[in-house]
């Protein structure tokens, strides 16, 4: 057996990934070879780290050693300094990880530190193509323990006891929802919803891409718990990294015994088959994407009946989303009081957020409930850029809503964030600055509603059309004060009329903002202004005499002809032909232009 | 059956298990408002109309589709409830063309209805003048989408009840509209023209084609000789477009109305069916002696005709040869009338009622002619007579009862229950038993085969000779029976099938009744009443005792099933791809 002193670690994820890191590997390894390293220094391509926005990611063990921005033409470098002398390459650590003079591990930094990670525990840590590292972090013990050791009533009691709640958004006790599951009918399903719509998401696909059998396993003992042999994952078509490696994955756990018939010799038998998606949002809903894998057009059906009666081709079947199968091997070998023991009082455990928009560390972070809005934007995020201002910080997608600066000491959980307006949702988190405009935000995702919209029912069909196009009307000048209210009654309308939780929850946005933000709708509408400056139909641009110097820059890269003026003397711009693009602002040297 | 308390409004009312929130209100003598429900076949609570509370859940809850329980608590008409339907309507009407007041479907609209009924805003959304969506390409119907609020009744029938599925919801969201595969147009689909998307159509988005001009238009030419004939079913149903009660019989007023209407000659297509009746009986007394393809199955409905030509061309030989009543109807008018009277058959317009929107494709196919003359010139559905019966001015209900002119004017109560699912079977074995026999049958009435079961089964012993019929109605329920008779798993000798449920009393050119009708009504049952009612009062009930058929042989055509006849009142199919 070879001996490796070495492991270097480089992200395989869907972020790091679109920014080379497979030809890091490859140079990797050729480099490694033409040394006649290749058999003491191990290189592994991993699932997602996190700290997307520093990608690609390449951590070093023993040391830990933590470089990011990491590009092919570096490999060399890192060979002959790092990986032959032992002589850390500075250059390349991550910028938090080197100070003093000292050089901190990963976990040691600050976004690292108050992250807990379970859902991501193996998550830039094992090759996610190879089972084998999956069992050397006890993969595959906990359903062994189950199919050995526990009949289906105590796996479904343990998971009941650990408190954990569906992670998809909508919450609902995940014991519970197996418990409603286990009657006696001869055929049922398990299914896994990995039609990670959101907009700014990726927990999902993180963990499919960095530990796929994580969820077969969760499947599996799911299947045992409720008394079902077939499991689907319906997966996101556009995640392909994610569907290669679900695919390796279970031709990998075929070929150990992990899944097909008599499982550990247990006489159970349970396999799993993916179903992608076609990308469409509404398929995340349960009864939508029930109907997709059936083979029909992917629209939502009233409930009762509940999938836990009638679910996928009209047996009782149950739907986990991914983060929350991905807590269950834990819970079964760690117990329900250790899972119990993080987070609140009713939400229990860790959630993996997408960290996103106007922040410095973009990234997946994944931390028990209960950590506040704060500590995630401030210490875990590193902030905000630019010096700029926190606005508010969007939770729950196109379903949810805003969390104003004000409440940032907010604790996430699933009680706090819907005290607030909002809701857990999927896990998007997007943190919006001084710079944003609220109204265009509630706009941005009604028109992500409307375009997603399946079209069967008439509140969600016409009634979000109809409520988008009063946002329309208030973002380019033509709102009027009656037109809050108006704006208010439909969406609690569709609200109270809508077939399905996207229509139930789309007007969510609209209102959050209302809520907190009404006086922007106000500049809106009264002043005709848009404060963050985003409204382009609300702005004009104009040049400041005094700032002027002349120098007829922005006038070269005007699109629209629009600014002129002499050499040395101060410009005007033409508020027919401008485009108000912005071009000319970020230019101008001397802070002359101003939008207005 | 067990059984449910709640309360509806206050008011306890037991129902069965299993029975819907709907259903239980009706009871209750409380009628929750519907567009898209269709009992049993569209079950899917997209228009959300019926929204009502229910104590203790979390919103409201849709009604149509929403079991009873124990105990339960609703309330159809609080505040929220009542600002819910509003609702629900005034985002409909945002998206509706307007034109009600010429639209066809007005009065008789399940939109309009409601909107009456809520005081609606129709400009709560700003005024938008919607451009007509429309797809007039095929020969039955004309789609108009502007008009459509998407409930996809039309979807559900087609696919459901009739296994056809042409047509379903394409895009998404505010874009989604109904259509073909593709958007294609429906006369390039493998649509086969039986109308039941037009019945159940709640709106004016769905429409027969209206040939009414082209017979106004004959009527008005002095130089042509204007014929009608009226299906066994057309007098059955035309009186509900007068608000007179379903299953009434209006044979006399209708007849009178034709006259008066400008009508040279007003003939009983029923006496085409007797004349079907001859020549299918023979044809399969034919077939069951010289060991032709059985089982035979009858070829009167023009829906059906198209669904075995498309879905089932393997089965074309055992299709019965014989046109169908319409078309012998026009070939004889054409033929031995026109010689008859010394009319030039140029000169005749021949024009059908029919309860069917399929006949206006059977009568464009090009076998259905002779001399380069179609058999019909123009088919209206009973709407389209409807429709010219009110354009003229005639108060329906106060016409005088009339008879059909003589040529095909009688005909046998065999010829009437044609409109009914199991009449044209019980038609046939009524002239069949006894031709066999050579007595008479001692019950003329064949129970077994009457009734709106889904397929209906029996075995008759015609002198020695056993004889295996089925009877079915509606596509799905037909293509489930020839998927039997192809495995083997069942055999027959003769089969009826009529394409749309319940046969031509339910046709997909027959008056509209809204879905709250339709719900808690068996409109094939109550329809066909009409038709079994009339035949029983007849003593002229046997095909082959009808003295207009037995003129037509002895006179014109000569044998039964003979080379004349052969001529004339038989026909050939064609393949056709399902696109």
């Amino acid at each position: 057996m070879d001996m490796i002193r070495m492991h270097i670690l480089v992200c395989g994820g869907t972020g790091c990934s679109s920014s080379r890191s497979q030809q890091i590997i490859e140079n990797l390894q050729t480099e490694l070879t033409s040394h006649g390293l290749d058999k003491e220094v191990k290189v592994v391509k991993t699932g997602c780290f996190g700290l997307c926005e520093y990608g690609p990611i390449m951590i070093v063990y023993p040391e830990g050693v933590f470089y990011s921005k990491v590009k092919p033409e570096d490999v060399p470098e890192i060979v002959e300094e790092h990986v032959l002398k032992g002589r850390i390459v500075k250059r390349l650590l991550h910028h938090e990880a080197v100070s003093e003079e000292t050089v901190k591990s990963l976990n040691q930094t600050k976004f690292y530190e108050k992250q807990k990670r379970v859902a991501l525990r193996n998550c830039g840590v094992i090759n996610p193509e190879d089972i084998r590292e999956y069992i050397a972090m006890d993969g595959y013990e906990a359903l062994g323990r189950v199919l050995t050791q526990m009949t289906p009533q105590q796996v479904v009691d343990i998971v009941k006891a650990s408190g954990l709640r569906g992670r998809g958004g909508a919450g609902f006790p995940t014991g519970t929802k197996w418990q409603f599951a286990m009657g006696d009918a001869p055929v049922k399903y398990v299914c896994c919803n990995a039609d990670e719509g959101d907009p700014g998401a990726f927990m999902d696909r993180s963990v499919l891409e960095g530990d796929p059998h994580v969820v077969l396993e969760a499947m599996t003992i799911a299947g045992y718990a409720i008394g079902s042999h077939q499991g689907y994952i319906y997966v996101r078509a556009e995640y392909p990294i994610a569907v290669h490696r679900l695919q390796i994955a279970i031709e990998q756990s075929r070929e150990m015994g992990f899944l097909g018939k008599d499982i550990f010799g247990s006489g159970f038998d349970f396999d799993i088959e993916l179903r992608l998606g076609s990308g469409a949002f509404v398929c995340g809903e349960e009864t939508a994407l029930m109907t997709s894998i059936e083979g029909h057009r992917g629209e939502p059906r009233p409930r009762p009946p509940f999938p836990a009666v009638k679910g996928l081709f009209s047996v009782p079947t149950i739907l986990n989303n991914v983060e929350t199968y991905a807590n269950i091997p834990q819970i079964i070998l760690k117990g329900a009081d250790w899972f119990a023991s993080m987070g609140t009082e009713k939400s229990k455990g860790t959630k993996v957020f997408c960290l996103v928009g106007k922040i410095n560390n973009t990234g997946l972070v994944e931390i028990p409930m209960g950590t506040t809005l704060r500590e995630v934007i401030e210490d875990i995020g590193g902030g905000i850029p630019n010096g700029k201002k926190f606005k508010a910080a969007q939770t729950g997608g196109p379903s949810g809503g805003c969390i104003p600066a004000s409440l940032i000491d907010t604790p996430i959980d699933y009680e706090n964030l819907a005290a607030v307006g909002t809701m857990m949702g999927s896990g998007g988190l997007i943190v919006m600055d001084e710079d944003t405009c609220m109204v265009d935000i509630a706009k941005f995702f009604l028109e992500f509603t409307v375009d997603e919209s399946c079209g069967k029912c008439t509140a969600c069909r016409i009634g979000t059309k109809r409520l988008l196009e009063m946002l329309e009307k208030i973002t380019s000048g033509q709102g009027t004060l009656e037109m809050l209210d108006e704006m208010e009654e439909l969406a609690y309308d569709i609200k109270a009329n809508s077939l399905c939780a996207l229509g139930q929850t789309a007007p969510n946005p609209v209102l959050s903002t209302l809520r907190y933000f009404r006086d922007e709708y106000i500049a809106h509408v009264v002043d005709k202004k848009c404060p963050a400056g985003v409204c382009k139909e609300l702005l004009s641009f104009e040049i400041d005499a005094d700032k002027c110097r002349g120098c007829t820059l922005c006038s070269h890269v005007c699109p629209a002809a629009a600014i002129s003026g002499k050499l040395r003397e101060p410009h005007t711009i033409d508020k027919e032909k401008c485009l108000k693009c912005g071009a000319c602002i970020e230019k101008c040297k001397f802070g002359a232009i101003m939008k207005k | 059956m067990s059984m449910v308390n709640l309360k509806i409004n206050g008011i306890p009312v037991e129902v069965p298990a299993g029975s819907t929130v709907l259903e239980a209100a009706r009871k209750a003598g409380i009628r929750i408002p519907t567009l898209c429900y269709l009992k049993d076949i569209n079950e899917i609570g997209a228009c959300r109309m019926c929204l009502v509370e229910v104590k203790g859940a979390r919103s409201l809850v849709t009604s149509c589709v929403y079991p009873v329980s124990e105990g339960m608590e609703v309330f159809t008409n609080t505040p929220a409830v009542q600002r819910s339907h509003k609702a629900t309507l005034e985002l409909l009407l945002s998206n509706h063309r307007k034109d009600c007041l010429s639209c066809p479907r007005s009065t008789d609209c399940e939109l309009q209805a409601l909107c009456r009924e809520y005081d609606v805003d129709e400009y709560k959304y700003g005024k938008f003048e919607l451009e007509p969506q429309v797809d007039n390409s095929a020969v039955h119907l004309v789609r108009d989408n502007s008009k459509c609020i998407l409930c996809r009744r039309c979807v559900a029938v087609c696919r459901k009840t009739q296994f056809v599925g042409v047509i379903g919801p394409n895009d998404r969201g505010f874009d989604s509209h109904i259509g073909c595969s593709f958007d294609i147009p429906l006369a390039e689909s493998s649509c086969i023209n039986c109308g039941q998307c037009i019945a159940v159509c709640p709106t004016g988005a769905l429409t027969e084609r209206d040939d009414t001009g082209k017979v106004w238009e004959a009527l008005a030419d002095p130089s042509k000789h204007v014929v009608v004939g009226t299906a066994p079913s057309v007098r059955a149903q035309l009186g509900e477009c007068f608000g007179m009660p379903i299953g009434t019989n209006v044979e006399g007023k209708m007849v009178a109305a034709l006259r008066r209407l400008g009508f040279d000659k007003v003939f009983d297509v029923d006496a085409a069916a007797d004349l079907t009746i001859m020549e299918e009986g023979t044809e399969f007394l034919n077939r069951l002696k010289n060991g032709g393809k059985l089982p035979m199955i009858t070829s009167c409905s023009p829906g059906w005709v198209k669904f075995c030509e498309t879905y089932y061309p393997d089965m074309i030989e055992n299709l019965s040869s014989c046109k169908s009543p319409q078309g012998m109807f026009g070939a004889m008018v054409r033929s031995y009338y026109a010689e008859k009277h010394g009319i030039d058959p140029k000169d005749i317009v021949i024009v059908s009622i029919m309860p069917c929107t399929a006949k206006k494709f059977e009568v464009k196919r090009e076998e259905l002619s002779e001399n380069g003359l179609p058999d019909i010139d123009v088919s209206l559905t009973t709407r389209e007579l409807a429709a010219m019966i009110r354009k003229a001015g005639l108060m329906f209900t106060a016409l005088p009862d009339e008879d059909f002119d003589p040529f095909l004017g009688i005909a046998s109560g065999a010829g009437h229950i044609f409109g009914a699912t199991g009449g044209v079977m019980e038609a046939a074995l009524r002239t069949v038993s006894e031709v066999v026999t050579g007595k008479p049958c001692a019950s003329v009435d064949f129970h077994e085969v009457r009734g709106v079961e889904a397929i209906k089964e029996a075995e008759y012993d015609l002198a020695g000779t056993k004889v295996r019929v089925a009877v079915t109605s509606g596509l799905s329920n037909a293509a489930k029976l020839l998927d039997r008779v192809k495995s083997g798993e069942a055999q027959y000798d003769f089969i009826e099938v009529m394409a749309c449920p319940g046969g031509c009393v339910n046709g997909g050119g027959q008056p509209h009744q809204p879905g709250e009708v339709r719900n808690f009504t068996d409109l094939r049952a109550e329809r066909a009443k009409a038709l079994y009612s009339e035949d029983a009062a007849m003593t002229l009930r046997k095909s082959h005792e009808n003295p207009v058929i037995k003129d037509i042989y002895e006179n014109y055509l000569g044998e039964v099933g003979g080379h004349r006849a052969h001529e004339l009142l038989h026909t050939t199919y064609t393949r056709r791809n399902v696109y």
